[in-house]
């Protein structure tokens, strides 16, 4: 039995048959949507996430299962005092596999360790979102029909952001990538990503302003720039229309570039970019339930012929 | 110059950092062995200039090496037998440890799941770092015990 817990927790070859499974799901939604007939999905999620829990209930049910959970702690048996360990062991016996959210890091790794179904990490804490990582790789190699051979722009909050981080270890596995990382000084990259660029050979250069590397770049993951990362509100206000995308930045880029974003999105990303055929982030979520989908059977070992 | 007499049966642990041999002691917990336990601080050493030095009257089994290992390497185990040293053991990092040390990180699911065993496990040996197994909190013994 398998879990999942970290974007790594996968070989790049289990990845690319992952990814095969995803989009044969995409071409052919009918051929699946009996797979999980009489399974059952439990989401436990101890802090609120509509769109992920939304995701997973969805991917669920487009393969003919059932899903039963809870969605914030309160509403749980966390709210009594029930520790993850034994709430996983009653889940267990309820169901057949089990998506976990939880404030701290690390609690659906000890809900692994005393399940006897698989567990996927949808989220602890600030330390891993895997299945947000793996639906921004679905999303790069779908339509860009290749994970490697790019220059990818991450732009926004990058010290504090674990899409990104995690985005960057899992794409430093595939071959030909350069990464250029758009931030304000406060919200760099930290030195253990940079570090371990350096150390892998990996090209990276780090630049304050998004339209000075517009045109460089084959993708460009943004993310938000929240005011409360700022120590004064000057500076905030200083370098926050930085990291706007707006037509007339995307003006700049390649006619091939593709902008994605893992949602929900507050103000970087102006609605006039929305149809641009460039902008795939909401596209970049239904890719999210492909993908949940094809985990959903990896991990219960449904195979469809 | 203080004379300690020679061990019949025991380890002598070498080259520990001046004054870290209660830190070891406490870590081996050797205060619930029932045997004869020297604790010598501050000798003379060609190599440290000063060192402690721990010697205990008890089967060898009876000593965890990891525990040993992650608080410092360069500790020098020699084995006694007969009076005699029959062994020097080379510690090496233990690719895990459990219980030794407690994560801080209050963002850790072992902040609040009781009972929770503290896991740190080797990340990178060079470096010399360890990370805890649920949240990936850094820990490097040698910034702790040095």
């Amino acid at each position: 039995m398998r879990h999942l817990m970290s974007p790594l927790d996968f070989t790049t070859d289990e990845l690319d048959r992952l990814f095969d499974l995803a989009n044969d799901i995409e071409r052919n939604p009918a051929g699946y949507a009996h797979a999980c007939d009489g399974k059952i999905l439990a989401t436990c999620f101890y802090e609120p996430s509509t769109r992920t829990r939304l995701s997973f209930e969805s991917a669920m049910t487009r393969l003919g299962g059932r899903v039963m959970g809870f969605a914030d702690a309160a509403s749980s048996s966390a709210a009594k005092g029930e520790s993850v360990s034994d709430t996983i062991r009653v889940i267990s016996c309820y169901a057949d596999i089990c998506a976990m959210r939880h404030p701290k890091e690390g609690a659906p790794m000890v809900a692994a360790e005393k399940s006897r179904i698989p567990v996927i990490n949808a989220g602890d804490g600030g330390h891993h979102h895997p299945t947000q990582t793996l639906t921004d790789l679905l999303t790069i190699r779908s339509l860009k029909g290749r994970l490697g051979g790019f220059t990818i722009g991450l732009c926004g909050d990058l010290k504090f952001g674990r899409t990104v981080h995690s985005l960057i270890n899992a794409l430093v596995r595939y071959e030909n990538i350069r990464f250029i990382f758009i931030s304000p000084e406060e919200l760099r990259v930290p030195d253990y990503v940079t570090d371990m660029l350096k150390e892998k050979g990996i090209p990276y250069k780090e630049v304050i302003r998004l339209e000075n590397v517009m045109p460089e770049l084959d993708l460009l993951y943004m993310t938000r720039v929240q005011k409360e990362r700022f120590f004064n509100e000057e500076d905030y206000v200083r370098l926050k229309d930085f990291y706007i995308l707006n037509a007339d930045r995307m003006s700049l880029a390649k006619e091939d570039m593709l902008v994605l974003h893992p949602l929900p999105r507050v103000n970087e990303i102006s609605v006039e970019v929305d149809d641009d055929p460039r902008a795939v982030y909401f596209r970049q979520a239904q890719y999210g339930v492909y993908v949940r989908m094809a985990l959903i059977l990896t991990l219960l070992e449904i195979q469809v012929s | 110059m203080l004379n300690v007499g020679k061990i019949e049966e025991g380890f002598v642990l070498d080259h520990i950092k001046a004054g870290k041999s209660l830190d070891i002691y406490d870590h081996l917990q050797l205060d619930k062995l029932d045997c004869t336990v020297a604790i010598i601080k501050n000798a003379r050493s060609n190599k440290m200039a000063k060192k402690d030095i721990l010697k205990v009257e008890c089967d060898i089994d009876m000593l965890d090496l990891d525990v040993l290992a992650f608080i410092d390497h360069n500790i020098t185990v020699n084995v006694i037998k007969n009076g005699e040293i029959v062994e020097k053991k080379e510690l090496t990092l233990p690719r895990q440890i459990r219980n030794v040390i407690h994560c801080h990180n209050p963002r850790c699911i072992t902040s609040i799941e009781q009972e929770l065993p503290h896991i740190f496990y080797l990340a990178d040996a060079k470096k010399e770092i360890y990370r805890c197994r649920y949240c990936d909190e850094k820990y490097m013994p040698s910034a702790k015990w040095s």
